[in-house]
């Protein structure tokens, strides 16, 4: 499995195509929000929450597609189905490249989110990329999935997205709630309840996924 | 088979005909809500049978992924086709509803939230059907779809409930049947229920035949067209 | 110690409702090198892909080295070698790197060694260092060549492998090809071309409409016969047209 990551991050580094992806999509997507609210305005604060986690799940929802994409191209999937791994294994590292992917995509965003939105810099920092974290994850454990499912169906640009954002609506709620109330200074345990509702979705969909993963990918 | 098929249909009709009765003749109007409430009638009884219908496309679907065999896909099909109609239904039958008693069309609490959110799946169940068209492996992407989501409805409506009681602006608890003084009100709303059951079941199997006609079709097509 | 290398009995696969591979009963003893004959649409690909744990049958089973692949079949792919016209090669990485990730994912011991080894004996060496994306088809297909024989498989299955090859690679893959049936290497070859056929291989069957119309060892001799009959079968009227079979088919839906 390791050596799966590795060659996922290694090509990754040679094309660098879904990172850019990644980064400009959520960059551009923080822009044209940031359009939707007067500069002055409270509400901007209050707001930026859900900015920032539609950036990040829009990007996610079409970049994704980016890393089955690749898989495509010489039939590297069926190259990968010929190895004596378990396709539940597959699943799991391709998982965790898309998580390291769209994570290292967020230590820019972030940080220019804040710029944006000006929002003070000291407080919760950490709650935020931790809820960014749980968030991804489940986001990236459903996405995999999905992804490996619409590359290969005929609409795949919009198969995507139509499938997955319904689904990671809890994710999306919970995201948002916790940035919002860490930024606003309230102690981690307060949003206990969501974090835990992430991490149960986490845990949730990475086993439904490495148990379905193989019916997505087989014929 | 006909004999089936037929009296279903006809039993159909019968209660279909006795709840319209029901609601519009027989039970009282409601003290409070007016006459409005009966779409309160038809709401209710939607609302289960698109639950029971995509339920039902969940378990066709783990099955059909276990243990293969079409049928099993052709139901998840059907379930997820006549469900989609009778949950655009409750889509809008709840604002009917809603606008004269509360004042607003539309109100994010968890319940009809989640159906929203149970439409856009659905939507996009059938979408991805009709894309890939017939054959195993679209059939077995809708049915990893109809898996994962109905797995996912639970967690949904649990984070859409919490996500409600912090916003309590616009806080409006559902009546989920309550209130009913009158027993007439009550026998009422179990003729709906069975009247939407006997539809539901009724349109599955037509929908059914129609899609399993359909595919024997394309199999000779292709067998032929192979040669 | 002959032990079997494939054995299937009843296989058949259904996409939608057309057959593909209409219940086949083979047997290959370990050591062997077999041509899988037939015109286009017989079935041979999807026989190949089947025996390589790429698709599931619809019915019967296969067993590879005596054990019955289920379940996914992880530990019979490890001893499995595939090569098809697509390469499976990452585009964007080289020839050195795409092989070195194989040899890691099939736990080849010495990856390094081994990587270099084979790059130097498909005559890849000048552009071991360059992205494959920048390869011409002929250096591709060597290098998936390479990539098949890494982990030294016991079972060869090549899908028509000569095809769009030059004479340069084509001689270069049959003395491959050999050498490996030599050393011992099971092959199970689908093919067009009769020369290459019997260039490599001792015996041959011929598949029409999904089904095994003729089994038996291949020279020169018979080479006539063999042909008359792949012209034969292959002209046969589609059994699926008949009513007989029709009848069946649809019952099964």
């Amino acid at each position: 499995m390791l050596a799966l990551l590795r060659k996922d991050l290694q090509v990754e580094l040679r094309t660098k195509e879904t990172l850019a992806s990644l980064l400009l999509l959520g960059l551009l997507t923080l822009v044209v929000l940031s359009f939707a609210f007067d500069p002055t305005s409270e509400l901007r604060a209050e707001a930026a929450p859900g900015a920032l986690w539609v950036a990040v799940i829009f990007a996610g929802a079409l970049g994704l597609n980016r890393s089955f994409l690749a898989e495509g191209e010489n039939d590297c999937l069926q190259g990968l189905l010929l190895c004596p791994v378990d396709r539940g294994t597959i699943y799991l590292a391709k998982t965790a490249g898309n998580f390291v992917f769209m994570m290292i995509a967020q230590l820019v965003i972030v940080p220019i989110f804040i710029f944006f939105f000006n929002l003070p810099l000291s407080l919760g920092l950490g709650g935020v990329f931790l809820s960014l974290a749980l968030g991804v994850l489940g986001f990236a454990a459903v996405g995999t999935l999905f992804a490996a499912i619409s590359v290969r169906t005929r609409a795949r640009e919009v198969m995507l997205p139509l499938l997955l954002l319904p689904l990671v609506v809890p994710i999306f709620i919970g995201g948002v709630t916790v940035t919002g109330r860490v930024l606003a200074g309230k102690p981690l345990a307060d949003v206990a309840p969501w974090l835990n509702l992430m991490v149960g979705f986490d845990l949730i969909f990475l086993v439904v996924g490495w148990l379905v993963f193989e019916y997505a990918v087989e014929e | 088979m006909r004999r089936l098929d037929t009296s279903l249909a006809a039993a159909n009709l019968v209660v279909m005909l006795a709840a319209i009765y029901a609601v519009f003749v027989y039970v009282p109007t409601d003290k409070f809500q007016g006459i409005v409430q009966r779409i309160f009638y038809f709401h209710v009884p939607l609302a289960i049978m698109t639950f029971v219908a995509f339920g039902t496309v969940a378990v066709a679907s783990a099955l059909f992924l276990w243990r293969g065999g079409r049928g099993w896909d052709r139901l998840a099909h059907s379930s997820a086709e006549v469900g989609m109609l009778f949950c655009t239904l409750v889509l809008i039958t709840g604002p009917i509803w809603a606008k004269p008693i509360w004042g607003t069309w539309w109100t994010w609490d968890a319940r009809l939230t989640t159906t929203l959110i149970l439409w856009l799946i659905y939507a996009g169940y059938l979408m991805l059907r009709s894309i890939s068209g017939p054959g195993d492996q679209g059939a077995r992407y809708a049915a990893i779809v109809g898996v994962v989501g109905a797995i996912d409805i639970p967690i949904i409506n649990r984070s859409v409930y919490w996500w409600r009681t912090i916003h309590p602006a616009v806080l409006i608890t559902r009546e989920g049947g309550s209130g009913l003084g009158d027993p007439r009100m009550r026998l009422t709303l179990e003729i709906c229920f069975l009247a939407f059951l006997l539809l539901f079941v009724w349109l599955v199997r037509i929908r059914n035949q129609s899609v399993h006609l359909r595919d024997r079709l394309e199999d000779m097509r292709r067998q032929v067209l192979a040669h | 110690m002959s032990q079997t290398a494939i054995e299937t009995r009843g296989l058949r696969r259904r996409f939608g409702g057309m057959v593909a591979v209409d219940g086949i009963d083979l047997m290959v003893t370990c050591g062997e090198a077999v041509a899988v004959l037939g015109p286009n649409g017989a079935g041979k690909t999807t026989l190949l892909r089947m025996l390589a744990t790429l698709l599931r049958p619809s019915a019967g089973t296969v067993r590879l080295f005596d054990r019955e692949v289920r379940d996914g079949g992880a530990a019979a792919r490890r001893r499995v070698g595939f090569l098809s016209h697509r390469s499976f090669l990452y585009p964007d990485l080289t020839p050195t790197e795409n092989l070195e990730f194989y040899a890691r994912m099939f736990g080849v011991p010495t990856p390094g060694a081994r990587v270099r080894s084979l790059i130097d004996e498909v005559g890849l060496a000048g552009w071991a260092h360059r992205p494959v994306r920048t390869l011409s088809r002929g250096l591709e297909q060597r290098c998936a060549l390479a990539r098949a024989l890494l982990h030294a498989p016991d079972l060869l299955l090549l899908d028509e492998p000569f095809t769009g090859l030059d004479i340069d690679a084509g001689t270069m893959l049959r003395d491959t090809l050999r050498r490996a049936h030599a050393g011992g290497t099971t092959l199970l070859m689908t093919t067009h071309d009769m020369t290459r056929a019997l260039e490599i291989c001792g015996r041959a069957v011929i598949l029409v409409h999904g089904r095994l119309v003729w089994d038996g060892s291949i020279t020169e001799g018979r080479r006539e016969e063999i042909e008359r009959t792949y012209m034969a079968a292959a002209h046969a009227p589609h059994p699926i047209l008949s009513t007989q079979h029709a009848a069946r088919s649809t019952q099964d839906s």
